[in-house]
């Protein structure tokens, strides 16, 4: 096998071997926030037309917990291999920094995939929509995971202690998944809200992917897949850029 | 590999981090085949030097290669021909012996290596602990572990930053016995060590490091030379002859104690001993240890 494939096998063994931690939390976790919000406002809004709280949810929720999962697999085991120094492991060897990203990102997309898949599957006894539109599902869940998932190599590589992740992961990440309508449309925004949402790329996410299984969404899901994709390249690009450098890894 | 290049090669390398000048215009070169000791006190530049070699750290000024090739602009054949035993003893918690050794080796690109890996497993006595997770292995085994990985790939340079700190006597001696059979074989070693004693029984040949400059460079034999000095301590059955007393120290032991530069004159001391009627009882060479050599130098650069 190749460096790359070697490095991948290590990131996908890594979160396998801690799966109730890193597979079946998350998933429990956004049961959890099913239950309870649609118990509490499957009632009282209907979003779209026809379409119940809970349909409406379900979407938000499965690629909410994607977006998380994605980022928090290249960020922790990144900055857990610079606190204990087995970082070296892999900056010893031949590995390229392209190798090196791709290993981080494609390992971070297979747990967002793996995670989003669980949520759906627990949620389908709640009256899960069905999926219209597959290429749409595909298209963002695989730029969002690796937006994230670009996004958390970038903050392992640049934070020095836990704490600094974790400012990262509530600070940025946090707000931005829950102001991005995950539990609502952001067309029940005030005007000032819904303009600032639009700056948001994770309401692109959640939009979009919520079109794959309604066939309605707030934009239109061509241009959320343009504004997902652009993202994702320009985060992709930093993060690569960190890496040339040797930044925070090689002094 | 570039046929006449050496094994590792220095020129004019410097770094500083921040208000120190970790390294300042060190060169050095290492041929193939080498077992080389690099010394110094701690601070002063060993572990910077070996992680410029090893790509970890780069150099703000000058030129490092491992067998001809450049350690930034040729890092992946650089990298291919080292194997780096970093110092801190480090680990990766989520797999066992096994599984770390065979997902190093990939990342050289290596897929069928279990014979080999089997075999160093062997030779560092870490088959019976193939598969524990790494978490659970003792500090001496996990300093094993750290040995194994930097062979997976069979570099022809090793580089050990000082591998037997706070490690027990056995597996020094295993330790030492096993690269040097790899020295035998044709790989070179480079080794930093606090342990004087080691450096002199394995090193054919010594750079001392003062705060980042190269204060010696010398074959181990010359360096021991190098004091200068022999002493002998001397036990007479009579007074010494009254002309050599100026060159005797008493002992309180009742011996006396006798420094030379060459031999000829000890050889004169017996001589004036035995004219004067008198007999040696006893004799003992002292001959002057690394540790000597290396307080001297430190203490003069």
């Amino acid at each position: 096998m190749n460096g790359f494939l070697a490095l991948l096998y290590k990131e996908l063994l890594r979160f396998w071997k801690v799966a109730v931690q890193t597979v079946v939390a998350p998933v429990v976790t956004a049961l959890l926030y099913l239950l309870i919000f649609s118990h509490v406002l499957e009632a009282h809004i209907e979003v779209y037309p026809g379409v119940s709280y809970t349909q409406f949810l379900v979407p938000g929720l499965v690629m909410m917990s994607m977006l998380q999962n994605a980022f928090s697999n290249s960020s922790s085991s990144l900055i857990q291999s610079k606190l204990t120094g087995n970082i070296v492991f892999v900056l010893l060897p031949p590995l390229s920094y392209l190798q090196f990203f791709s290993a981080y990102l494609i390992a971070a997309i297979v747990r967002g995939l793996v995670v989003g898949l669980g949520v759906w599957v627990v949620t389908l006894g709640f009256g899960t929509p069905s999926v219209p539109h597959p290429g749409w599902l595909l298209a963002f869940s695989l730029l969002a995971c690796g937006l994230m998932g670009a996004l958390g190599t970038m903050a392992g590589i640049w934070a020095e202690k836990y704490d600094q992740l974790a400012a990262f992961q509530n600070f940025l990440i946090l707000p931005l998944t829950f102001l991005s309508g995950v539990f609502y449309s952001i067309h029940s925004l005030p005007a000032f809200w819904q303009t600032v949402s639009h700056w948001n790329p994770v309401f692109y996410m959640i939009d979009g992917f919520r079109y794959a299984f309604l066939g309605q969404s707030d934009v239109a899901p061509g241009f959320g897949l343009l504004v997902v994709a652009g993202s994702f390249v320009a985060i992709s690009a930093l993060s690569l850029l960190m890496l040339k450098s040797g930044y925070k890894l090689r002094h | 590999m570039n046929p006449g290049a050496a094994a590792i090669s220095v020129q004019g390398l410097s770094k500083r981090f921040r208000t120190t000048q970790a390294l300042d215009g060190v060169s050095l070169d290492i041929q193939p085949g080498e077992f080389f000791g690099l010394l110094g006190p701690n601070g002063a530049g060993k572990t910077t030097l070996i992680s410029i070699l090893a790509g970890l750290t780069r150099a703000d000024a000058g030129y490092a290669a491992i067998m001809g090739h450049e350690v930034v602009r040729d890092y992946r054949q650089a990298r291919r021909a080292l194997g780096v035993v970093p110092q801190e003893l480090v680990y990766d918690p989520f797999f066992n012996v096994r599984e770390t050794l065979r997902i190093q080796s990939g990342y050289f690109g290596l897929r069928h290596n279990d014979g080999w890996i089997d075999e160093i497993m062997h030779h560092l006595d870490l088959t019976p602990h193939a598969d524990k997770n790494t978490q659970n292995l003792s500090g001496g085994m996990k300093r094993r572990l750290l040995v194994a990985q930097a062979l997976v790939h069979k570099p022809p340079v090793i580089v050990l930053d000082e591998p037997t700190a706070g490690v027990d006597v056995d597996l020094r001696r295993s330790l030492w016995e096993f690269i040097s059979r790899l020295n035998r074989e044709g790989h070179t070693v480079l080794l930093t060590t606090h342990y004087l004693e080691e450096a002199q029984a394995l090193c054919g040949r010594i750079a001392m490091l003062k705060a980042g400059r190269i204060v010696a460079c010398d074959t181990t034999r010359n360096l021991l030379h190098h004091a200068n000095e022999h002493c002998a301590a001397l036990r007479l059955a009579s007074a010494p002859p009254a002309a050599w007393t100026e060159r005797l120290q008493a002992l309180p032991d009742g011996g006396w104690r006798f420094n030379f530069s060459d031999f000829s004159e000890l050889e004169a001391l017996l001589a004036a001993v035995r004219s004067a009627g008198g007999q040696v009882t006893e004799m003992q060479l002292i001959e002057a240890d690394l540790e000597d050599v290396f307080t001297d130098i430190m203490k003069r650069a």
